[in-house]
């Protein structure tokens, strides 16, 4: 008797409440616009937030709502713009090529110096703020692998030489590394674009030979080789023009320190797996430049 | 009516849910980014406090203790409740989508709400009748309007401020919830019925 009591009243309770909240959800119903489920379920569903909204169930929003353009998931890329526009209605666009991230500096813990040993955190971040970090070059990698905890798809690894490698296959193009290194040496460049100039620093060439086997010194002959004037000399600083360069790579044969290269996908997996294969685990140099790297 | 003036101010100043009695943190310190969605926040909680303190009161009343089933209060409260913020949530988005994309998950959270359920036990525990306890609600919810706004009002000014970067986000939160602790702690000395000549 007593718990039928109980369960009755606490049941009658229950549905009074679900009636009430029955009828509310009648009167207070929202129509949504069916389209935004329809883009959200086509979209990668990684919530990277690479394109600038929050989320990708925002990105589809935005789309339905005529802010964002339909091929605006950086992730998805040709193949999810084209469902879009099928689900809008309209002609599918040209997405824009495809963007891989690309590490800027090529000094790994074998071609840069150290200043100091650094035993704190294994975090990038952390690492700069003592002192501006270890390395020598302080507008090199630090190579603690804040990249690679950052990529929400799997795409970067450390290599043996202590410098990220960014698989270009996995790699979406989201963003998320570059606004995890704190020293801004990743970009986001045209898949195709592959000569690059492996530095990103800006001090004179002197001081970059005292620190780096392959920095870049501002020397200017890549400017000349160029023969699509493609390479601009900004503030002791090569950099090359996406949109003029043909990969042609007569500056690479040039260039005094070898700080220009072709980056090359079937290469960049293999130093990842040369890494993998010298110690079971990939992250090696990351860990001596951690702790055991002496000033020189 | 001075009772009910003493319990009011006793609820939102001395009593304070959050800054006194501690309930209710989850949603001050996640939804105090910003005063407007704080303000948000502390309007929803107005409303599911005020109901359901007299909802629950009125459960206690005429189904528990008839009944004899005291010992179903939290499950019957949480019940009540819970159903309460569904309601909410339906007329935030309806009446306004950005405030309940706004809120996020804090909005469902209301029914997690320790202040919201708290109010209710408190209610029956002080024996309030049913206008007192309508009272009560109000300023329990009034209470936390006021702490998750001053606070958010803080937080938006600290985020111009040169912080540590150890401090940063929530410790530095937690530093300045304490610190708006204590000085609510001064209002202990006030002696409320006085003031209003009971």
């Amino acid at each position: 008797m007593i718990y039928l009591k109980a369960i009755l009243s606490l049941a009658g309770l229950g549905a009074v409440f679900g009636i009430m909240l029955g009828l509310a959800a009648k009167k207070f119903a929202v129509e949504s616009d069916p389209r935004i489920e329809k883009i959200t379920g086509v979209l990668p569903g990684a919530n990277c937030g690479g394109c600038g909204y929050p989320g990708c169930s925002g990105l589809a929003s935005a789309i339905v709502g005529g802010s964002a353009p339909v091929d605006g998931c950086p992730v998805g890329g040709q193949a999810v713009a084209d469902k879009i526009a099928g689900i809008m209605g309209i002609q599918a666009v040209h997405a824009r090529e495809r963007q891989v991230a690309r590490v800027m500096c090529g000094g790994g813990a074998d071609k840069a110096s150290s200043r100091f040993a650094y035993i704190g955190i294994k975090d990038c971040r952390a690492a700069e703020l003592v002192s501006g970090g270890p390395k020598a070059c302080t507008f090199g990698c630090l190579g603690f692998g804040t990249c690679v905890k950052a990529c929400p798809f799997g795409a970067i690894e450390m290599g043996s030489d202590g410098l990220p490698v960014i698989d270009e296959i996995k790699c979406t193009g989201c963003g998320k590394c570059i606004a995890a290194c704190p020293r801004g040496i990743i970009a986001l460049v045209p898949v195709s674009k592959r000569t690059h100039v492996l530095c990103r620093s800006h001090a004179r060439g002197a001081e970059v030979r005292k620190v780096c086997k392959v920095g870049c010194i501002g020397c200017g002959i890549c400017v000349k080789t160029c023969p699509n004037s493609a390479i601009v000399l900004e503030d002791n600083l090569a950099r090359i023009i996406p949109d003029k360069c043909d990969n042609c790579g007569k500056c690479i044969e040039k260039c005094p320190t070898k700080c220009i290269t072709m980056a090359n996908e079937s290469d960049s997996r293999v130093a990842v797996e040369a890494g993998v294969g010298a110690s079971g685990r990939p992250s090696t140099r990351n860990e001596d430049s951690a702790g055991c790297c002496v000033a020189k | 009516m001075r009772e009910l003036l003493v319990i009011f101010f006793a609820g939102v100043l001395l009593n304070n849910f959050i800054l006194s009695r501690f309930l209710g943190i989850c949603p001050f310190i996640g939804v105090s980014k910003r005063i407007e969605t704080a303000a948000g926040m502390g309007m929803a909680v107005i409303f599911v406090m005020a109901v359901a303190s007299v909802i629950t009161w009125a459960v206690q009343y005429y189904i528990l203790v008839p009944l004899d089933l005291g010992y179903l209060q939290t499950i019957a409260f949480i019940l009540v409740i819970a159903a309460l913020v569904q309601l909410v949530e339906m007329v935030i988005l309806k009446v306004s989508p950005t405030l309940y994309q706004a809120l996020g998950i804090y909005l469902p959270l209301i029914t997690t709400n320790c202040a919201v359920l708290g109010v209710a036990i408190i209610n029956i525990r002080e024996n309030y009748d049913i206008i007192q306890t309508a009272v009560n609600g109000i300023a329990g919810a009034a209470g936390f309007t006021l702490a998750i706004i001053l606070f958010a009002g803080i937080r938006e000014r600290l985020d111009f401020a040169p912080i540590p970067e150890a401090l940063k986000g929530f410790p530095l939160a937690l530093i300045t919830a304490g610190l708006m602790s204590i000085a609510f702690l001064g209002f202990t000395g006030f002696k409320l019925a006085a003031l209003f000549g009971l």
